[in-house]
């Protein structure tokens, strides 16, 4: 079994400003992190390969110092980890992301299972995933709260839903993204930790993975962002105040007055 | 301040922090209401290879000493000694194994022990013997190739939890001091079983039990070193375990220190955060230094045994008496900062100035750290022929 993790390092965004002029994120000085949402997607794989063997290979698209969240990985224990690092990818979209990315798992290969944190806390768009699908041309899932091989060939996979959850069963190779409740990422070993130091990251070009300058980064990219801004809130907002007592009495009056069946 | 460690004892300093912040932050008061024992947090430190730091390489550990232990207790500790002394009370009981054991005990035990698959328990105290080993009545007679065990043994640290044992007992009464000997106990043993676990004032996350032998047979390979030994057996022991508890201290005081500090920036009266009062100042100011004095030693004693040195007994006594002493003053401190709220259960120190106390009792009493230090002190004055006045 190989499992490939696709995580990002993006700015811790508990600390970041966003610039008022241009509404974008101001990076400068900003400390960078592992994705907080990929660490349960390390996590996913971990459980998998403890639970049926084989190994798992961490991958990320970024500059030289993304080297430092795939070292993050490996002191939890993963195996092996890839770099994708070129000026040529820079500024793209998530469908030059996915794009990249399949074709680097496809070299890694054969490659059984592919699993993503749900989205990344920077874009939030959590098309990466599902784009990585499209591209390799392999059945996905999104936000899996519970992942379990059958038959070795096929994966059973809970998908989480506004109303419950969905069971889903595909045949491997496939690709998933996961949730938290997939199980709180383990800490680092010390051993893990020591080997993860010294471990030689290959680091992997355009040019590596068989792609032209034009397939990737902002040349290779369709979207464009030609606007950020803040939606407008969606409706009007009553804070309550006083004791709990008083505010549930509150609550109850106003779901009263709205007509709430059942109250 | 910078102690100039190596890259691998920053490892265990930060692996141990993140698992100390993250794991056991949010589950000690709980722990110390329940009194509970942290099998969880044990399982996390396990996975982390955390309980073979200061053991050798050949028999599973990371090939570190003292100081490597006492990073991993401080960072435990600056969150909850509880737990800390639960982690710490498992290399107490692996140390005369390691220290005196036979190649094949070695083997045998120690690999569990540094996995962390198996929690050890070290056993002197007795009813009638506590700062006086020498009180000791539980006896181990020699029956062909075995020994059989009787006695009782109270108030050990992982009894009950741990897998192994190592314990003290007589094997010649006439013998007086030189007829105890040290022994290795399984869980499981026939005969051996546990009584009564304490209800304590602190560290209640760890477990305090009774140890009960009656008739408990064991091979006679379990016998540490030579019969005759136990004593021995049992300084050396203490000797290279008792910075482990200035370590508790000083990671117990520095959670005090870091809480007592960032709640007086916070807290405002007469129109101004306290620490603003010189007062509130000069305590804290006392916290940190005692608390930076107490680490210092405990990092130079630390170093100094594992330098292989040979005269450590009043330097490891020193490393245990100073920052325990300390601790109690900073937490009783840190409380006092905190005025009412400091006495609440609600927040940390309430709970810190309760577990201080066991730091200044356990492993030896604080008292009898003096008399070791006197002791050696009048040894030492009367080998030197100069005089100094
Ligand atoms: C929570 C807890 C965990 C423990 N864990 C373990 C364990 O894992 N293994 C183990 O073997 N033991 C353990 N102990 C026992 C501990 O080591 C003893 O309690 C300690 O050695 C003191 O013995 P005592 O309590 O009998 O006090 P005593 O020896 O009765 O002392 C009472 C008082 O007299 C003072 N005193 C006694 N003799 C002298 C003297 N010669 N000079 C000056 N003052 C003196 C003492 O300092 C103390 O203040 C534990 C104890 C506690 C409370």
């Amino acid at each position: 079994m190989h499992i490939v993790v696709c995580i990002k390092q993006v700015p811790d965004t508990k600390n970041v400003r966003i610039d008022p002029d241009t509404c974008t994120l101001v990076r400068q000085g900003v400390e960078s992190i592992v994705n907080p949402h990929d660490w349960y997607a390390v996590e996913a794989a971990l459980l998998v390969r403890d639970q049926y063997g084989g190994k798992v290979t961490v991958l990320t698209m970024g500059p030289p110092q993304a080297e430092e969240a795939l070292r993050e990985t490996l002191a939890l224990g993963v195996d092996e980890a890839v770099l994708l690092s070129d000026r040529a990818f820079a500024g793209a979209d998530t469908w030059a992301t996915s794009l990249t990315l399949a074709r680097a798992i496809t070299k890694l290969g054969p490659v059984d299972l592919v699993i993503c944190g749900k989205q990344a806390i920077d874009g939030d768009t959590a098309q990466v995933g599902p784009g990585l699908a499209a591209h390799l041309d392999q059945p996905y899932t999104t936000y899996a709260r519970r992942l379990e091989l059958v038959d070795g060939c096929q994966l059973r996979a809970e998908r989480v839903t506004d109303a419950g959850y969905e069971l889903i069963q595909m045949p491997l190779p496939a690709v998933v993204t996961v949730v938290r409740e997939i199980g709180d990422p383990r800490m680092p070993g010390l051993k893990h930790k020591m080997r993860a130091r010294k471990q030689e990251i290959p680091v992997l070009g355009a040019a590596d993975l068989g792609l032209k300058p034009e397939e990737v980064g902002l040349q290779g990219s369709y979207t464009q962002v030609v606007r950020v801004f803040s939606p407008p809130p969606r409706c009007d907002r009553k804070m309550l105040n006083g004791s709990v007592e008083e505010q549930v009495e509150q609550l109850l009056n106003l779901l009263k007055e709205a007509k709430i069946p059942g109250l | 301040m910078d102690y100039f460690l190596t890259e691998e004892q920053q490892m265990i300093k930060e692996i141990t922090a993140k698992i100390a912040k993250e794991k056991v932050r949010p589950v000690r008061a709980e722990l110390d209401e329940t009194e509970e024992f942290p099998w969880d947090i044990m399982k996390v430190l396990a996975q982390s290879d955390l309980f073979g730091v200061y053991l050798p390489e050949e028999y599973g550990g990371l090939g570190g000493g003292v100081l490597e232990n006492c990073l991993a207790v401080e960072e435990l500790g600056r969150e909850c000694i509880g737990v800390a002394t639960t982690y710490a009370a498992s290399g107490l009981g692996a140390y005369p194994i390691l220290l005196h054991g036979s190649e094949e005990q070695k083997q045998k035990y120690l690999p569990a022990i540094a996995s962390g698959e198996k929690l050890a328990a070290f056993a002197v105290t007795e009813a009638n013997a506590g700062s006086d080993a020498g009180g000791i009545q539980t006896t181990a007679q020699r029956d062909g190739d075995h020994y059989v065990l009787n006695g009782t043994k109270q108030w050990i640290t992982n009894g009950g939890e741990a897998e192994v044992y190592t314990i003290i007992a007589i094997t010649d009464r006439t013998k007086g001091a030189r007829g105890a000997s040290a022994f290795i106990v399984e869980k499981g043993d026939a005969g051996f079983s546990f009584g009564k676990k304490e209800q304590k004032m602190g560290i209640r996350a760890s477990a305090t039990r009774e140890l009960l032998f009656n008739d408990c047979r064991i091979p006679a390979d379990r016998l540490i070193s030579r019969e005759g030994t136990g004593f021995i057996v049992t300084m050396k022991t203490f000797d290279v375990s008792r910075p482990g508890i200035g370590a508790l201290a000083v990671g117990l005081s520095q959670g005090a220190l870091d809480i007592a500090t960032e709640y007086s920036r916070k807290r405002v009266q007469f129109g101004k955060p306290i620490i603003s009062f010189q007062a509130i100042q000069h305590i804290l100011a006392d916290m940190a230094t005692e608390t930076e004095a107490a680490r210092a030693l405990v990092y130079a004693t630390a170093r100094y045994i594992d330098s292989d040195a040979k005269d450590i007994s009043k330097y490891s006594a020193m490393a245990k008496l100073f920052p325990t002493d300390v601790a109690m003053r900073v937490t009783t401190n840190a409380v006092q900062v905190l005025g009412g709220y400091g006495y609440m259960r609600e927040y940390p120190v309430e709970k810190m100035m309760r577990d201080a106390k066991i730091l200044q009792i356990y492993e030896g009493t604080n008292q009898i750290q003096r008399n070791i230090i006197g002791q050696e002190l009048n040894k030492e004055y009367g080998r030197i022929k100069e005089t100094f006045f």
